[in-house]
């Protein structure tokens, strides 16, 4: 760089008055093909983005993100799934020299020993040849490497019904719905045996689903607390036809307070 | 107009050198698709930076509606995937973007690794690949935690009672993670959702910085 006497300044400051061309380099000498990077290069590298990008857009509309219902702790029986790049690990921990007394060997010495021998890779396999003949033992153990995470992941997927976990865990809006316990209803509701298997608050339970979100009118059910349906068995309701009118309406009312 | 503008900036700043050193540099024949079409190897590091850039963008507007506590968490991308307009999309490539930068960095490693570019000179710039390799993996599970649905719930206490299980540092490493020795919760999510928007972006510009200045200063590897 040019320094000392003779240099010239932008007024007080550090910037040379000096000012340099803005022109490329010139490739032509450079050996082969060479091409300029800026704006050769970059225009068909655009080419090939927007490509890239129409094809990527057409995914995304074709398969919408998926999304489950919320979180709920008390699920019974939910089997958990790492996403898809996780799953050879996860189907590694299964098997039995990998777990329980084990664990150790299958969580931290066999992943550590793979991906700590890939990020060493160029101090293992550190002689000077690049070609793949060159190297049979590096090349040989990442081959049996990928070849076994794939297959480790073939093994974690083909058991899952990918669709029927779906269709069970679609999303739902969780509603909010008002009781209203001055309802004439919610007594009969209470004095009846309704409350010991749907709940309180008409949440649901073991033995029976909720009564919030449904889509029936009064006189469907009306029917259903005389006659039950499905689990639910005839018989359920004992009262007045007055009483059955009152159940009924403030389980709709209840209902409609949730839209 | 343009030029004059140029100009007044580059008398008081001097970003001619600045720019000629980002915008100059040489494609050699050997990986110019152009020349010879198995050369589309060399894309797969530059398509992996381009569905990286999706993600960040697609990031920031996720951010505008995602609420990282539980009681809204799931609501907020309920919402954002059925009302908002083009939510849907913004969602999808978010999600399909992450499934496709692990494509594209493992096709790439796969052309480093069996061209034997990783060899002298460029051991350092094969370590910080790796090392970006298991940031985008940690980016991966801490967002799978986000949306707060089932299968986040229960894939997340999962991952947590696998790193519990290390002999020595596994509890403080669940309880660091965790937020809890015992609950996955309110203290989860906002510690996942940190270490998704801010402290794994922030290493992962870091080292692909220190990877594309590595690139530049040695140039890429010469043909086979
Ligand atoms: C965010 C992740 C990454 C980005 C954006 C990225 C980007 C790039 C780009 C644009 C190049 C220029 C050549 C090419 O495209 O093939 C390159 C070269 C290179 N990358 Fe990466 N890379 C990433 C991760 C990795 C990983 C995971 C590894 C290996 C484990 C790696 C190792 C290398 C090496 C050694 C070179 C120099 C190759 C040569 O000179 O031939 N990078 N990277």
């Amino acid at each position: 760089m040019h320094k000392g006497k003779g240099m010239k300044f932008v007024g007080d400051s550090r910037i040379t008055a000096e000012r340099k061309p803005n022109i490329p380099k010139d490739y032509s000498e450079y050996p082969g093909k060479t091409e300029a990077f800026w704006p050769n290069f970059l225009l068909k590298e655009w080419l090939v983005g927007a490509v890239f990008l129409v094809g990527f857009l057409c995914l995304t509309a074709a398969h919408p993100a998926p999304l489950e219902g919320i979180a709920d702790p008390t699920t019974a029986g939910y089997i958990p799934l790492p996403d898809w790049y996780f799953l050879f690990l996860y189907q590694f921990l299964k098997y039995e020299f990998a777990s329980g007394p084990y664990f150790v060997i299958g969580a931290i010495v066999a992943p550590g020993l793979a991906f700590g021998g890939l990020l060493l890779a160029p101090f293992l396999d550190n002689r000077p040849g690049r070609k793949v003949s060159q190297r049979p033992i590096a090349v040989s153990l990442m081959i049996l490497g990928i070849a076994s995470v794939f297959w480790l992941t073939y093994e974690s997927a083909a058991h899952v019904d990918w669709e029927t976990r779906a269709e069970q865990n679609t999303p739902e809006m969780p509603v909010e719905v008002e009781i209203d316990e001055s309802h004439p209803g919610y007594e009969v509701y209470q004095n009846n045996s309704c409350i010991q298997c749907h709940g309180e608050s008409l949440e649901g339970g073991a033995a029976a689903p909720a009564l919030t979100n449904i889509d029936l009118s009064v006189d469907e059910i009306k029917d259903i607390a005389v006659n039950g349906i499905g689990d639910m068995p005839p018989g359920q309701f004992e009262g007045s036809d007055e009483e059955l009118q009152q159940l009924a309406e403030f389980i709709v009312q209840v209902n409609e307070s949730g839209d | 107009m343009l030029q004059k503008l140029y100009d007044w900036v580059d008398e008081r700043v001097d970003i001619t050198p600045l720019w000629r050193d980002i915008a100059d540099h040489e494609v050699p024949e050997h990986v110019n698709p152009a020349h010879h079409f198995s050369a589309f190897v060399y894309c797969f590091g530059g398509l992996t930076f381009f569905v990286t850039v999706i993600q960040i963008l697609s990031g920031m507007f996720l951010t505008m509606y995602y609420v990282p506590d539980i009681e809204n968490a799931w609501r907020s991308v309920y919402y954002l995937q059925t009302e908002v307009a083009h939510g849907q999309i913004v969602r999808g490539m978010h999600h399909w973007g992450a499934s496709v930068v692990i494509v594209m960095l493992f096709l790439h490693t796969l052309r480093v690794f069996f061209q034997g570019a990783y060899k002298k000179p460029r051991e350092l710039n094969w370590m910080v690949g790796v090392l970006l390799f298991f940031i985008m993996l940690g980016l991966g599970l801490t967002g799978y935690l986000l949306p707060w649905d089932n299968k986040a719930y229960f894939a997340t206490q999962v991952t947590l009672e696998i790193a519990e299980k290390v002999p020595f540092i596994g509890e403080a490493t669940k309880t660091l993670l965790a937020g809890d020795p015992n609950i996955v919760g309110a203290q989860t999510l906002t510690r996942f959702f940190a270490i998704h928007v801010f402290f794994l972006p922030a290493a992962l510009f870091a080292l692909m910085a220190v990877h594309f200045i590595l690139i530049r200063k040695q140039g890429i590897s010469g043909p086979l």
